[in-house]
């Protein structure tokens, strides 16, 4: 589908799960497409452990680069446990991804998750699988090529 | 011309690289830390600086010999900086200096929520406020050009939301590369003595009126057409909230905010029947407008704290001071497991010790379940702070203060707190921890004096905090790992709690998250 208006992602998780680097290549895969792309994230301490967040917002033309209170349209989950701290930020018709939707034994190694996640992400879109993939194998090291388009395809198939 | 999806801090480094600047210096710092590492990955030459006054002293040196240098800092970098910005100024430089300074609005990773633009005034310099990644590129540029031109420091002021933003930014070809280097002689210019300084000050106070009279006409301030109801004044990531907020709304974007385009404002103000002023942090432009007699509105005062959003911008347009909702609690980053600092923590909290402490990972050993730092302040605190205490507490209390500091940041500003230490003995003694990890953990795993690697990761000349100790003729003296020899470094604590005399001991083991092979 072409998207007319601004269309809102936010990925969440705990540190250490990947969240940059999904949001970077949703905000990539977007961009490429030519639209009008700002994503938001706040780095901060290197520790592990802490809730992290990005949006990602796409369209013909965005202004804020975070996303308005209630106008998440697609949420992906890396960590369930954190759903209820962005319950009220949903959109009436948001889409909801959880690692729940991923076959655990198609993840080639639990790091993936995030990248399986797009995987399920990209069934909403009209974007072949081939433009993911490409970004894919740009953010990662060639030793982790494999893993990563294994994780995706999984999320692509997921049931 | 090249499109890219770039963060402003990356545009930042890009703007610096196609600019020609010279040198890239500065002490990393939330959200500033990755300009210099893109500049150095875009092929300039970036160092970091054991601060940021320091930075600032390489920089000026780098503009007093007509090159063009960049300084990066966080917001309370600046206060360290303080010194150079504001004489600096006055002498004025030959190439160009450009501090990218990075405020934090919100406390996403800080100490405070201080505002830059206070100290564009304060010291006289020209202030630009770039609302996104395109204009952190443009203005990144235009700081230099006005540098150069009016040969004044120039301030590049950031946001969090702009340094960790990533928008659509096309490049311009590079810029006529500046003159070589060279050292002309010019003493009453540059040695700020009373007599040089009088004519130095009303040099700069005539710049800043001619800089006031171009930003004028032609500063980097934008007019967006709008209803003539209701007319917004911003700046920074605020204009793109106020976008968002209010479509209809007629806009004007404030790029170059010190000095303010005050008639482009008076004019601007004239045209709608209400002007609100959204800016994020300090009523910076809201109260110099109100000052020159024009009639605004401005946000109700909660709005000075944190972040702005678009459904705050709203509530300020609506004039809503009403309580706003609490955010949910997120989950609150915590020391790696098998982080090498916790070991030390848990033996100032069995016995009990009084902790200054001090800013890196470490300060999260303040957080439950350790509890066992006592105060933070600012970067190098820990000594002086410690020093204080031991000079007046009971005997018992005095004898169980330590001081805590990481190792970057004992270099950073604890050099001269350890020689107070020597200096002003407590009567009690004193005790200094220094976490060496080797690194400067908390803002990304930056080298430092201390690492024996510069910001290029080529080895160089490493200090020595033991040798250092010693040539302050500190009484004891001594390093451990506070994994493998976590007896013997509680030992040596306890030791030094019960001696009236002043001890260093360094905690010395790398950050499991340095990469092997690595310190
Ligand atoms: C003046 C100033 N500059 C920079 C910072 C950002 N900052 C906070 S702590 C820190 C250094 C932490 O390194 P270290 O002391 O080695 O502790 P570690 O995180 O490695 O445990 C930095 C750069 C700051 N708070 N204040
Ligand atoms: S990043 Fe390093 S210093 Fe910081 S908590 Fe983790 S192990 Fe400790």
């Amino acid at each position: 589908m072409m998207i007319d208006s601004v269309t809102n992602f936010r990925i969440v998780g705990l540190g250490g799960m990947g969240v940059l680097t999904a949001s970077q290549i949703v905000a990539q895969v977007f961009f490429r497409q030519g639209y009008a792309v700002k994503k938001a994230e706040v780095h901060g301490m290197s520790q592990r452990g802490a809730s992290v967040c990005s949006d990602v917002r796409v369209g013909p033309q965005v202004w804020s680069p975070t996303i308005p209170a209630g106008e998440v349209g697609y949420l992906v989950l890396l960590d369930p446990q954190e759903r209820p701290l962005y319950e009220a930020e949903l959109r009436p018709q948001a889409v909801v991804l959880e690692p729940a939707m991923i076959e655990k034994a198609r993840l080639p190694h639990s790091r993936a998750l995030n990248v399986a996640m797009l995987g399920v992400l990209s069934r909403h879109f009209q974007i072949p699988g081939a433009a993911w993939l490409e970004v894919i194998r740009e953010v990662f090291p060639p030793r982790l090529h494999a893993a990563n388009e294994a994780a995706f395809l999984a999320g692509c198939d997921s049931p | 011309m090249e499109r890219l999806l770039l963060s402003g801090n990356e545009a930042v480094a890009r703007g610096a690289r196609d600019v020609g600047v010279a040198r890239g210096v500065g002490y990393p710092g939330t959200p500033s830390s990755e300009i210099l590492e893109v500049f150095h990955r875009l092929g300039g030459a970036a160092a970091w600086a054991p601060n940021e006054k320091v930075a600032a002293e390489v920089a000026l040196g780098v503009a007093f010999a007509r090159a063009r240098a960049l300084v990066t800092m966080k917001h309370v970098g600046l206060n360290v900086a303080a010194d150079v910005l504001f004489t600096s100024a006055y002498s004025g430089v030959d190439g160009a200096l450009v501090l990218a300074v990075a405020d934090d609005p919100g406390l996403a990773s800080s100490q405070n929520e201080q505002d830059t633009r206070r100290y564009a005034v304060a010291a006289g310099v020209p202030l630009l406020e770039p609302s996104d990644s395109q204009e952190a590129y443009d203005f990144t540029r235009l700081a230099f050009e006005l540098s150069e031109r009016w040969h004044v420091p120039v301030i590049l002021r950031l946001t969090t939301r702009i340094c960790h933003s990533s928008t659509v930014v096309c490049c311009d070809a590079p810029a006529v590369p500046p003159p070589a280097p060279v050292f002309v002689r010019n003493i009453p210019q540059r040695v700020m003595v009373p007599g040089h300084a009088r004519a130095a000050h009303q040099r700069l106070r005539q710049k800043l009126s001619e800089l006031a009279a171009w930003n004028e006409v032609s500063g980097p301030n934008r007019r967006w057409p709008g209803s003539s109801e209701l007319g917004i004044i911003a700046s920074g990531v605020a204009v793109q909230y106020a976008r968002e907020a209010a479509p209809d709304a007629a806009i004007f974007q404030v790029g170059l905010s010190h000095p303010l385009p005050i008639q482009a404002i008076r004019d601007f103000v004239a045209s709608v029947s209400r002007a609100v002023v959204i800016e994020e942090n300090d009523p910076c432009m809201a109260d110099a407008i109100r000052a020159a007699g024009l009639t605004i509105d401005s946000a109700p005062a909660m709005y000075r704290q944190g972040e702005l959003t678009v459904g705050r911008v709203r509530r300020i347009l609506a004039g809503d001071a009403s309580a706003e909702p609490v955010p949910a609690a997120r989950r609150p980053p915590q020391l790696c497991q098998g982080c090498p600092h916790r070991r030390v923590f848990e033996i100032l909290k069995k016995h009990d010790c009084i902790v200054a402490g001090d800013i890196g990972c470490y300060t999260l050993a303040a957080l439950p379940p350790l509890s066992a730092m006592d105060i933070q302040i600012c970067m190098g605190a820990s000594i002086g702070v410690g020093l204080g205490l031991r000079h007046v507490l009971p005997r018992e209390q005095a004898m169980r203060v330590v001081s805590v500091i990481g190792d970057s940041t004992f270099v950073h500003s604890g050099l001269t707190g350890l020689a107070e230490m020597a200096y002003n003995v407590p009567d009690t003694g004193h005790v200094l921890l220094i976490l060496d990890n080797a690194t400067t953990a908390m803002t990304g795993r930056q080298q430092h004096p201390g690492t024996g690697y510069r910001l290029d990761q080529t080895p160089t000349n490493r200090l020595d905090y033991v040798a250092l100790a010693r040539a302050m003729n500190i009484a004891n003296v001594a390093q451990f790992d506070p994994v493998r020899e976590t007896d013997a470094l509680e030992q040596a604590l306890v030791e030094a709690l019960q001696k009236a005399e002043l001890t260093v001991l360094v905690a010395r083991r790398p950050c499991i998250l340095i990469p092997a092979g690595k310190s």
